[in-house]
């Protein structure tokens, strides 16, 4: 059970917007950008505020790979993996991050829910390549070892 | 209007919506897997891909006729494509055919096979995924899925439900409910529509044959079947009879020789329902309270009406369906040692519907605590134990149903088309049973495959509006407009399938695209054949009330919607 202040925030955000199916997109992100990720029962809710059933809110936040359903952690991380990145080595970076972090496959957030790792397709920065995102900043031509620099410089500002 | 060259054939155009329905017109049996006449286009499968006179290729589902249009549609370019969408459907596909509960029925075995693929030449990337047998209705095996929609389209455009939808993308992508939910936890009510749209095993009947096989075979039990009305016009399909035909008389022997103790008549209880439901529409209109009465007898419509109009629940009758009203009335008429013989009674109700077997669970389907009913076998499964018991249908003798309960009126029988139960109260509720009073009933606009009929009901003079609805979009529509006060009736019947029973979501496929039209005119027949037209006519149903009924009316005959269940 999500606590009442989630539902309130949600009326809130919900009263940002028509109540109308084509609401749920921009609903959703709202709610998404609050938490860095959408609480389900916040979906079914949205779906019965804005008139739709369930099954269809769950079928277009399912469709897209922005919305998540699991908590995310403080810190998103985007390894691009487009052509242009995964040929100058992307997955390298990647395995790395994931050894740094201690996700095995499968698992995406780390424990202390200060990580998330993802991939993404492109970011749309070929010509600075390899390239990842931290939140919103941008991060170029990165190597593993400026990935784990990036990592500890994180922890050490965390740990402060 | 126009004419289109089809395969070098000209072929004359109206107003079908597409070329596909042109084509299939010029006797053309095109393949499609995700089109159905009464559902959205979709344009998903590509079977249905043709080719004009300049090698363009196009879906013809998704494609307006035009005059002087060239189509072709068998070109060895085409054929080869065929085949090859239909291996890589199979290439992530549960492949256990002879073990599919579809096989045989299955569209998808029927096009490979017509198209000519003998292996796969892909890798099996199948992915498991769990089986949903939570639904007392229906059971989802999303291994057998192909994607084609035809469920989400029918739940969503034909019964507003809406229980199922896409989800995820690209290879990941499944039909689910939300968050992968069991259905038994969604909306779901179980109409079975979903199962009749699709062309896989990858929703099916949820089948109860096993456990009747057995009773079968005990001696310690006696085994007692109704029949309802819809059945008798659709078991003919299976075979190869001619559509529609009322085979009633077949079904009861071939029963008899399977087992069955005692075959009895749905149309049966349909006539308590209508006395019990015309007498409580006469108290409603005389206190004014509660109205407009919707009918109950559907389950599908029930379980909608609970979910998304809880509002509206104390509008619904108290009468039990007719199903419930045999069960409850067979169970007390069994009570006495001169009828059960010393023996276990095992309550089979053979139904056209999925949806029964999850009305057969719930708390007012019980008398004491216990069940009224203990099996609801669709018609499909009806037919599947008649091949297993090797009897030849086509040639069995008839036989008449048993007594005491084995007599409807025509009242009865027409339940099973909609606007059954409206025209068989208002037969109830004529001063008069002449010819002509029931001719004008029959012609007031009841009878018809339209999803919206209205009508006017005429009692003592006084005129009061009615509306036969069917398919619960239609119904959904029809509620919206009485909450916004466009439109008010007194007396509303709703079915959740379109046409009714005879479209049941437990019915054999085959005919429905048909429209239902023969099993319709099937069932009027039937009606014209009986001499009793007045539920309340019905010689048997007098007797009960004298009898085994007296100070157990209501008990017996009614039920409470004030606890929505589960």
């Amino acid at each position: 059970m999500l606590d009442e202040s989630f539902y309130q925030k949600a009326d809130e955000i919900i009263a940002n917007h028509t109540k109308e199916e084509r609401s749920l997109i921009p609903i959703i992100q709202d709610i998404q950008a609050e938490y860095r990720y959408l609480p389900p029962e916040l979906l079914t809710y949205v779906a019965k505020e804005i008139g739709i059933t369930d099954a269809r809110a769950y079928s277009v936040a399912s469709f897209y790979e922005n919305f998540s359903f699991e908590p995310k952690g403080k810190y998103i991380l985007k390894v691009c993996d487009g052509t242009a990145c995964h040929v100058r080595k992307s997955t390298p970076i990647m395995e790395r991050l994931r050894s740094d972090l201690g996700l095995e496959e499968g698992r995406q957030t780390t424990d202390d829910m200060l990580f998330t790792l993802e991939t993404v397709s492109c970011l749309g920065a070929c010509g600075l390549a390899p390239v990842m995102m931290v939140n919103d900043e941008v991060h170029s031509t990165m190597t593993p070892d400026k990935a784990t620099e990036l990592i500890n410089k994180i922890r050490g500002e965390e740990n402060e | 209007m126009g004419f289109m060259t089809i395969d070098g054939k000209q072929v004359e155009f109206t107003d079908e919506p597409n070329v596909l329905s042109v084509i299939r017109k010029a006797d053309i049996d095109i393949p499609t897997l995700c089109y159905h006449s009464e559902l959205s286009v979709y344009g998903a499968c590509r079977l249905c891909t043709v080719e004009n006179e300049k090698g363009k290729t196009f879906a013809s589902c998704s494609e307006k006729p035009k005059d002087g249009m060239v189509v072709y549609t068998n070109t060895p370019r085409l054929m080869k494509y065929r085949k090859m969408i239909l291996e890589l459907l199979l290439a992530a596909h549960d492949r256990d055919c002879t073990t599919c509960i579809k096989s045989g029925e299955c569209h998808l075995q029927e096009l490979a096979h017509r198209m000519g693929v003998t292996t796969v030449p892909y890798k099996n990337r199948m992915t498991h995924h769990e089986i949903d047998a939570s639904s007392p209705s229906i059971i989802r095996n999303p291994n057998k899925c192909i994607l084609c929609g035809d469920c989400v389209r029918m739940c969503d455009n034909v019964q507003a439900v809406n229980a199922i939808d896409f989800t995820s993308r690209g290879t990941s992508a499944t039909v689910a409910p939300a968050f992968n939910k069991l259905l038994n936890t969604t909306d779901c009510v179980g109409c079975g529509q979903c199962r009749v749209v699709c062309p896989t095993g990858a929703i099916s009947i949820n089948t109860n044959m096993d456990p009747v096989w057995e009773a079968l075979a005990d001696p310690d039990t006696k085994v007692i079947a109704q029949i309802a009305p819809a059945v008798r016009v659709a078991v003919g399909d299976a075979f190869d009879l001619p559509q529609g035909e009322n085979v009633m008389g077949k079904i009861v022997n071939v029963l008899h020789r399977m087992g069955f103790d005692e075959v009895f008549d749905t149309a049966y209880g349909a006539d308590l329902t209508v006395i019990e439901e015309s007498e409580e529409f006469l108290q409603r209109l005389a206190s004014g309270e509660n109205l407009p009465l919707f009918t109950s007898c559907c389950p599908g419509w029930v379980s909608y009406c609970e979910h998304r109009h809880p509002e509206l629940a104390k509008h619904l009758s108290t009468t039990r369906s007719p199903m419930q009203m045999f069960g409850a009335v067979a169970r007390e008429y069994y009570k006495d040692p001169a009828n059960n013989e010393g023996k276990k009674i095992l309550s089979v109700a053979i139904m056209p519907c999925t949806a029964k077997k999850g009305e057969i669970l719930r708390d007012e389907s019980k008398t004491d605590g216990i069940a009224d009913i203990d099996y609801v076998l669709t018609t499909s499964e009806l037919i599947t134990m008649i091949k297993r018991s090797g009897l030849m249908f086509e040639d069995v003798e008839l036989e008449s149903s048993d007594m005491p309960f084995g007599i409807g009126s025509g009242a009865g029988v027409i339940f099973g088309a909609s606007g059954g139960v409206t025209e068989a109260v208002m037969r109830r509720l004529a001063d008069k049973h002449s010819r002509s009073e029931m001719e004008t009933i029959r012609n007031s606009g009841v009878r018809g495959g339209e999803g919206i009929k209205e009508i006017v009901i005429t009692y003592q003079d006084k005129e009061y509006k009615a509306a036969v609805v069917s398919g619960l979009a239609n119904a959904e529509k029809l509620i919206q407009q009485i909450e916004s006060g466009e439109c008010n009736y007194d007396f509303i019947e709703v079915m959740a399938c379109r046409r009714g029973c005879i479209m049941g979501g437990g019915q054999p496929v085959d005919a429905h695209s048909a429209g239902g039209e023969a099993r319709a005119k099937g069932l009027y027949a039937a009606d014209v054949n009986t001499q009793i037209k007045k539920s309340n006519e019905n010689p048997l149903v007098q007797s009960l009330y004298d009898g085994l009924l007296k100070g157990k009316e209501h008990k017996l005959l009614h039920r409470n919607f004030n606890k929505p269940s589960q």
